[in-house]
């Protein structure tokens, strides 16, 4: 556990340390301020100035796209203006079932094709951009119903995710000499992964084996192997509990300390609330709202479209 | 009866002609289906490739035996590009269906009469392998010659097959073997598990589907290669669906996803076929009759050969579903 600390600027990635008994209190109270770490104060500082309104523009868009449209038959599934995802910051993307959040994460990361539209990451148009060139480029995604490649070791798993592979051309594949020290530069970095992550006890374990939590750290932890510079993450908390959703929360937190942008999709509001330093809603396919977490739960058509009037209340205030 | 001749049979059966390039189809078989998870069911197809592009050197084109293999690799690559280039950017049943129906088609279009004089219609093509049966008797085996002991005394001739087709199943089970131990191996295995992730993940799985599929055919084709050698001759209703699912069964006995299954299942489904076909006939010497009604003739052993072997291939489904030597932990991990 002590190599946790140098790996993320906070510490915060181990879910023992002193840092998160401030967080946890933080949140119980939801009033007291919460440690930040440096980059958070960036990014929130350089989205202060951002109007909360759909599609507002930021300082420093890392994902830019507009006009895009898909629909499935008569359903219009996805119709966003604009959508822009500050550099350095994480932002949630939250909405009621059927919003669209899904297909617009298909799309962005060329899984699915828009009707129209365009868009670009890092200055670079990714019209057409098949799925697989994404990773390459630095934009790497997970799914809703967890991928793990249940018949592989953890490890394997894991250096399955690193790019450019030389091993990975079949004539190559016969002469391990090509490939052997590659390999073992990136068997180092799964095993500092696999550490932070706390998946280095199931290091030789097939991924069948994991938890459902577990699954979601592996997850996450392999598509840091492409090196990613946007991490796009659908539901990371759906379905684990509450002592592993603390200790995910700093892995995403400590994703944005190593310089990298989160875009998620997610529900729970307690979560969007904890990391995000901009939210945008989606219902019924389009963006109706955007700000900080603040703005955003005090916005009248979220609370409508999304929160709920009992947004605030537990549901066991209402049984008494 | 003779149990000994029972066992012997088996024995040979076990190490036999059949069971060695039964045993290569389906090293091929297996990096497409064991591996990657890709449904072919035309393996019969990649064999008739090799056979037809040994057979047509010197019958047809009138160059050197030779160039047969480089013709039959030729082949099997282009029917590996035709089956994927449309099936494999869809889902896997696809390909199913494109492969088993490409299949009968070169089978049909082989032993047509329209294609006689490219390919020899019904009668196939024969009298091009002297060139090969030329280099054994060069190395000291007499055709007609006598080598062995024991109970494995083989003909030159069928020394010279076993010695150059158990070759190429070490040769390409040790290529397989060492590339799925490989970064490609890898992603071979994961794309079986899961496309979509692996394509996240920067792998253009298109590609890798195609590699696998048109590898695993050309060393399909080279167990076609290898029947046509041995026998001297290729037919074109050899290369029928039966063929594609022996070997196929074979592949299931041994253990999909595991080089020495693949190698191993086949002989055991030759072994346990000539242990049945030869117990049987010792057995039904005569008509078996209950009353007026035939139970068994001897007519009738080779259907029943089949249906015990489906019996007993359903009992390994459900009491061993890894196959003899499949990983069970695995097995495990089926239905994510």
């Amino acid at each position: 556990m002590k190599d946790a600390d140098d790996l993320s600027g906070t510490g915060a990635v181990d879910p023992t340390a002193p840092v998160d008994a401030v967080d946890a209190v933080a949140a119980a109270d939801g009033a007291a301020p919460r440690v930040q770490s440096d980059t958070a104060l960036v990014a929130r500082a350089a989205l202060a100035t951002v109007a909360p309104e759909p599609g507002a523009s930021k300082p420093d868009p890392i994902l830019v796209a507009s006009g895009i449209r898909r629909s499935f038959g008569g359903i219009v599934a996805v119709d966003v203006d604009k959508f822009e995802v500050q550099r350095g910051s994480i932002t949630a993307l939250i909405g009621p079932n059927g919003a669209g959040k899904t297909t617009f994460f298909n799309l962005m990361t060329g899984f699915d094709k828009p009707n129209t539209g365009v868009w670009s990451f890092d200055g670079v148009a990714m019209n057409g951009v098949a799925p697989h060139r994404m990773a390459k480029r630095g934009m790497v995604r997970t799914f809703q119903l967890t991928k793990s490649l249940t018949k592989l070791p953890v490890i394997e798993n894991m250096k399955l995710g690193a790019t450019d592979q030389k091993g990975e051309k079949w004539w190559n594949g016969l002469f391990p000499g090509l490939w052997k020290a590659q390999e073992a530069e990136i068997e180092a970095r799964a095993d500092e992964l696999l550490r932070r992550f706390k998946l280095d006890h199931m290091r030789e374990e097939y991924a069948g084996a994991l938890s459902g939590g577990q699954r979601k750290l592996l997850e996450m932890a392999r598509a840091l192997m492409t090196d990613p510079t946007l991490v796009m993450l659908d539901e990371p908390m759906a379905g684990v509990n509450p002592a592993l959703k603390q200790s995910l929360n700093h892995h995403v937190r400590g994703l944005r300390d190593l310089g990298m942008t989160v875009l998620f999709v997610e529900h729970d509001m307690d979560m969007v609330h904890d990391i995000s330093d901009w939210v945008i809603v989606m219902a019924e396919g389009q963006v109706i709202a955007e700000g900080t977490p603040d703005d955003i739960s005090s916005n009248p058509a979220v609370i409508d479209a999304y929160l709920g009037a009992h947004q605030g209340r537990t549901l066991l205030e209402d049984q008494t | 009866m003779d149990i000994g001749g029972v066992l012997e049979n088996t024995i040979l059966q076990f190490i036999g002609f059949n069971a060695c390039y039964y045993a290569i189809a389906a090293i091929g078989l297996n990096v497409q289906f064991g591996f990657t998870g890709l449904l072919n069911f035309g393996q019969a197809a990649f064999m008739a490739a090799g056979a037809y592009g040994v057979g047509q050197t010197v019958t047809i084109f009138g160059i050197s035996l030779w160039w047969g293999v480089g013709i039959g690799i030729a082949y099997a690559v282009f029917l590996g590009l035709l089956m994927g280039v449309p099936t494999l950017r869809l889902r896997a049943d696809y390909l199913a269906i494109v492969t088993i129906a490409s299949a009968e088609i070169v089978r049909l279009v082989v032993r047509s009469v329209k294609f006689r004089d490219q390919f020899g219609g019904t009668d196939g093509l024969s009298g091009f392998a002297s060139a090969y049966q030329g280099v054994g008797v060069d190395l000291g085996l007499q055709p007609a010659g006598e080598y062995g002991f024991w109970i494995f005394t083989f003909s030159g001739r069928n020394l010279w097959n076993l010695l150059v087709g158990w070759s190429l199943v070490a040769i390409f089970g040790l290529i397989v073997w060492r590339l799925m131990k490989s970064p490609w191996g890898r992603v071979l295995k994961a794309i079986r598990e899961d496309e979509d992730a692996v394509r996240s993940l920067g792998k253009n799985v298109y590609s890798y589907k195609m590699q696998a599929l048109v590898l695993g055919g050309v060393i399909g084709s080279f167990a076609g290669m290898m029947l046509a050698l041995g026998n001297a001759n290729v037919q074109p209703d050899n290369f029928s669906r039966d063929l594609t699912f022996f070997v196929l069964t074979g592949l299931v006995l041994g253990g999909v996803a595991k080089v020495t299954g693949s190698i191993v299942g086949p002989m055991l489904f030759w072994a346990i076929y000539a242990f049945l076909d030869s117990l049987l006939r010792e057995l039904v010497d005569k008509p078996v009759r209950i009353g007026d009604f035939t139970l068994i003739q001897s007519t009738d052993i080779g259907s029943v050969v089949f249906m015990v072997m489906g019996l007993l291939l359903i009992l390994l489904m459900v009491y061993r579903p890894q196959g003899l030597f499949g990983n069970k932990k695995e097995m495990a991990f089926e239905g994510r």
